[in-house]
């Protein structure tokens, strides 16, 4: 097992740049979310790790040692692809054996070594069978199998769920998960999928556009958005933007918007133009004494929850309220906001003001 | 009333399909038919008219192929020991005697070598180039691929003249490997074009995922590459092999003995003094087998191969 740095990795595909100098750190035994929207660098960067694609420029470490020029086949990494990629010539037992048939292994050690892991993914009973027949399910598994048999340094996933219908994903989620806690194997993880990262990720980076935007736990990174990207493709519904313009200095502990004062976590910078107030929809709350109103719009019934979208001085809100409160459509309320997660962004870069909640958390 | 299906064909469509593709098969098979009956036909009865279609049949045409005669007066005859098998027999009915075995042997066993030489050698260089063309980037690639397809677009005869300078100068005039060099060049285009669609549908996972297992790119090829591109492979072979082993042309051109293949030589078996129809009968008849074997022991991937494209695995 292994700890992963990537240094000021840089990938160009022509006058195409894929990946714009990424930097983080992937620690040994962690299991490691690469989100981002398609097209955003991901697949790229994975694709770098595990020696599928060579960089431009920049470094990646495994172990303490660069192997940023060498080959797939040297680097000791396995892949689960995200069509599974099982070969389709051969049964599952060759398909799990073939990793360890290239290392020259000896057969009696292979045969046991195949046994072991279709006990623990619990595919004994399809060991001869062709992988054409296999279901979606059954093909995870297997492509699981052949990575795990041989005790690589580190695991590349390609959105291994991608593939299977949403009932059999989360199922699927949970064993991913329940494997990496039993095997502590440093995994490398990539999905469009914000649920899904938020969901099984020890750290999350998040990129966009070839580049980094955010790196750090689920947590932080949902509390915490660095950017007006971040905040808006992670949670559902998106995190609500009102945008003003305004002033604020370092040592603030409220804006004014609209003469209305909200409170918000001390700011360390000072910020002035065009300003946007991030606030999740969970942490909107209508009451009748505040000052900042709305009008209710329209209610989505989720169940416990339900989403009442209304309309401000400064655009849209989504507030996820119980479900036992009355929202009455065209009724103006009070929405009171929770300061302690309040957000902070300068429009023009997209960046999150700086504030004594977020001061710790990665900035990519 | 039978209740409409959009897929299954009603009886009267089902009828006309049937008749069309019985006539079309009588059209395609009755020049073979007639080619075969012939070879088992006496000089005579193949002469006849007008023609037998049903005959008492006769090896003679085999025998004829595969011997050399010389005529023998009755007195000759006389003075032989009594025919030793049944071939002997039949030559001295005709008032004949065996000089020694015919050249077609010699010409089939070329055409063999030639055919499936070059078949061979297209299909190893073309898989090479198609699997690069496919997966690496090369420079030119486009105009490379345009520039190998060309070589298509005029009928290969119009080159004869060059070619058979070419081929004086160089020794290869007459020669094996100047004839399976010759087909090679003509066939890779299509090896290469053919073969790189079948190895563009091949999924690039499954040789990363060997990559990643540890391979080499060349063992990924021939390991996981080459077993998915056996329908194309072989559906590739079929059509150089069909080529080479019909090619006239150029066969009469550059070859006249030692590399004369089967196509040149069929025509002079017709004799001298009285054509022996049944003779090159049979020699067209065994000339048809080997490609006719060939493509049925591939007709399960002949098949595949031909409709790919059409139906996404």
């Amino acid at each position: 097992m292994a700890e992963i740095v990537i240094r000021n990795l840089r990938k160009e595909f022509g006058a195409f740049t894929a990946v714009k100098g990424s930097s983080f750190t992937i620690k040994d035994g962690e299991f490691f979310m690469l989100l981002g929207p398609s097209g955003c660098g991901k697949t790229t960067t994975l694709r770098m790790i595990a020696g599928l694609e060579l960089p431009t420029s920049g470094q990646i470490l495994i172990d303490g040692e660069d192997v940023s020029q060498k080959p797939a086949s040297q680097r000791d990494i396995a892949m689960v692809f995200q069509m599974f990629a099982l070969y389709p010539h051969m049964n599952v037992r060759k398909n799990i054996s073939y990793p360890l048939v290239s290392q020259g292994v000896p057969k009696a050690q292979i045969a046991a070594k195949v046994a072991e892991v279709a006990r623990i993914l619990g595919i004994e009973s399809i060991l001869d069978k062709p992988v054409g027949g296999l279901s979606g399910g059954d093909r995870q598994r297997v492509a699981l199998g052949r990575a795990i048999v041989r005790n690589p340094k580190a695991f590349m996933m390609d959105e291994p769920l991608g593939a299977l219908d949403a009932e059999f994903r989360e199922h699927m989620a949970e064993e991913l998960r329940a494997l990496h806690d039993r095997m502590k194997a440093t995994t490398v993880y990539v999905t469009h999928d914000q649920l899904e990262a938020m969901q099984m990720g020890d750290k999350i980076v998040v990129m966009n556009h070839g580049v980094v935007e955010q790196f750090g736990t689920p947590q932080d990174i949902y509390d915490h958005p660095a950017t007006l990207f971040v905040a808006d493709f992670i949670g559902s519904p998106a995190m609500n933007f009102l945008r003003f313009d305004g002033t604020a200095q370092a040592g603030d502990q409220s804006v004014t918007l609209g003469g209305i004062p909200i409170a918000l976590p001390e700011l360390q910078e000072a910020a002035s133009g065009a300003l946007v107030l991030g606030v999740r929809p969970e942490h909107v709350a209508l009451a009748d004494d505040a000052p900042y109103r709305g009008r209710i719009e329209a209610s989505e019934y989720l169940g416990t929850t339900q989403i009442v979208t209304l309309s401000t001085a400064h655009g849209s809100v989504k507030a996820r309220i119980p479900s036992g409160e009355v929202a009455r459509l065209g009724e103006t309320v009070g929405l009171r906001l929770n300061a302690r997660t309040l957000s902070l962004f300068d429009a023009g870069t997209g960046r999150a003001l700086r504030t004594a909640a977020n001061a710790g958390v990665h900035h990519g | 009333m039978s209740a409409y299906s959009a897929t299954e064909p009603s009886a009267a469509s089902k009828w006309v399909a049937g008749t069309l593709v019985t006539l079309y098969m009588v059209i395609t098979l009755l020049p073979l038919a007639w080619i075969i009956s012939t070879g088992f036909k006496t000089g005579p009865d193949s002469i006849s008219y007008p023609p037998k279609v049903i005959f008492s049949p006769s090896i003679e045409g085999y025998v004829n192929l595969f011997t050399d005669r010389t005529r023998a007066t009755p007195e000759q005859l006389a003075t032989m020991p009594p025919p030793e098998n049944f071939v002997d027999e039949i030559v001295q009915r005709r008032g004949e005697v065996i000089t020694g075995p015919s050249r077609f042997g010699e010409r089939f066993l070329n055409s063999v070598i030639i055919g499936f030489g070059s078949t061979f050698l297209s299909i190893f260089l073309g898989t090479l180039a198609a699997y690069a063309f496919s997966r690496f980037k090369v420079p030119l690639k486009d105009d490379l691929l345009f520039f190998i397809l060309s070589t298509r677009m005029m009928p290969p005869i119009a080159v004869a003249i060059p070619i058979f300078l070419m081929y004086r100068e160089l020794g290869l005039s007459d020669t094996h490997l100047g004839m399976i060099l010759l087909y090679t060049g003509v066939n890779i285009s299509l090896a290469v074009w053919l073969l790189k669609g079948f190895i563009d549908e091949i999924p690039r996972e499954y040789e990363e995922a060997a990559l990643i297992d540890g391979y080499t790119r060349f063992q990924a090829f021939r390991k996981v590459v080459l077993p998915q591109a056996a329908t194309g492979i072989a559906s590739t072979a079929i059509f150089c092999l069909i080529f080479a082993w019909n090619e006239y042309a150029f066969a009469v051109l550059l070859t006249s003995g030692t590399a004369q293949t089967a196509p040149p030589f069929i025509p002079t078996i017709i004799g001298v003094g009285g054509q022996d129809w049944p003779a090159v009968a049979a020699g067209a008849t065994l000339f048809l087998l080997p490609v006719m074997i060939f493509t049925i022991l591939l007709r399960k991937h002949l098949l595949r191969g031909i409709t790919f494209g059409a139906v996404r695995k």
